[in-house]
């Protein structure tokens, strides 16, 4: 199979095409560093904190302590007393937006970055 | 009883339209059979007759084409009217207007790659304003522009390389 080549223009064409492209990913799929997390515990916040920092926080809830651990950027639920344990296996969260939730203990811990991203939850 | 004809007296260049909408709407159905992994992302091989037609007959026979291909297609799929003929329409119509305007282009330099790729780019432009304005008016939809935009990019750039070719190996032939 041997196909016409492209004409000058035509690459021009597909270079500018490309170009586009690649900067609509960049400006579009930005994935945003979180810089703060909100922790919440029932239905008031326990703390926002910025994430530069190594610290570990212990969010009493109705079952129990639910153990937060920033440390550089990143967040964890490290243990709950819930008994799916879904939000402990979601491990680290880096980006805004990002949610883990321990329902039965109703903590929840939130990524926020410089403005609030929206999701399903708050939309 | 008196039998009743009616008479539609066609030309040879309707039955050329028809000739060529009819190949372009085999191409719709088939795609529309194939799983897409994205819904909307398709290889938009009827384009290839439409950009055929421009060069090798003129624009309005190849708006013809394009837009007999998006009626009768969505009647043979039954989404006539439905949000997906309404984007398939806004689509064709786009891919339209920009190749209308890119005919000015002078053609030693810019061949059938960058009709299909303006076309496919128009396209897609055209359908992901319908989807925010209209279907889904929420701003994630612009998490969606990149990749319809790399793909339409890719199946631009085949779909002119294959149109190129159809031109190369039937000089003369309709």
């Amino acid at each position: 199979m041997s196909f016409p080549k492209p004409l000058a223009g035509d690459w021009l064409v597909l270079i500018i095409a490309t170009v586009i492209v690649a900067a609509l990913f960049a400006t579009l799929w930005h994935n945003e560093q979180a810089g703060k997390v909100r922790i919440r515990a029932g239905d008031a916040v326990f703390a926002t904190l910025s994430l530069a920092q190594k610290r570990i926080l212990d969010v009493p809830g109705p079952l129990g302590i639910s153990r937060v651990e920033i440390d550089q950027g990143r967040v964890r639920v490290a243990s709950d007393p819930g008994r799916h344990q879904y939000c402990v296996k979601q491990g680290w969260l880096t980006r805004v937006g990002e949610v883990a939730m321990c329902l039965p203990n109703q903590v929840s811990v939130e990524l926020l970055g410089e403005g609030k991203a929206y999701d399903s939850l708050n939309y | 009883m008196t039998r009743s004809t009616i008479e539609i007296t066609t030309t040879r260049d309707d039955h050329r339209v028809a000739r060529l909408a009819a190949l372009a709407i085999m191409l719709h159905l088939i795609e529309a059979i194939l799983p897409s992994p994205l819904p909307g992302v398709k290889p938009g091989t009827a384009n290839i007759v439409t950009l055929y037609v421009l060069y090798r007959f003129d624009f309005a026979t190849a708006a013809w084409v394009s837009l007999l291909r998006v009626v009768a297609g969505s009647l043979l799929l039954g989404n006539f009217l439905s949000p997906a003929f309404v984007l398939s329409l806004t689509g064709a119509l786009c891919s339209l207007l920009i190749l209308r305007a890119a005919m000015a282009l002078p053609r030693a330099r810019f061949g059938a790659i960058t009709l299909s790729v303006l076309a496919a780019f128009a396209h897609i432009a055209g359908q992901l304003l319908v989807v925010r304005l209209w279907l889904i008016p929420h701003a994630g939809v612009a998490f969606l522009i990149p990749v319809f935009a790399a793909a339409a990019l890719f199946f631009g750039t085949i779909n002119g390389l294959i149109t190129a070719r159809l031109l190369r190996e039937n000089v003369g032939n309709a």
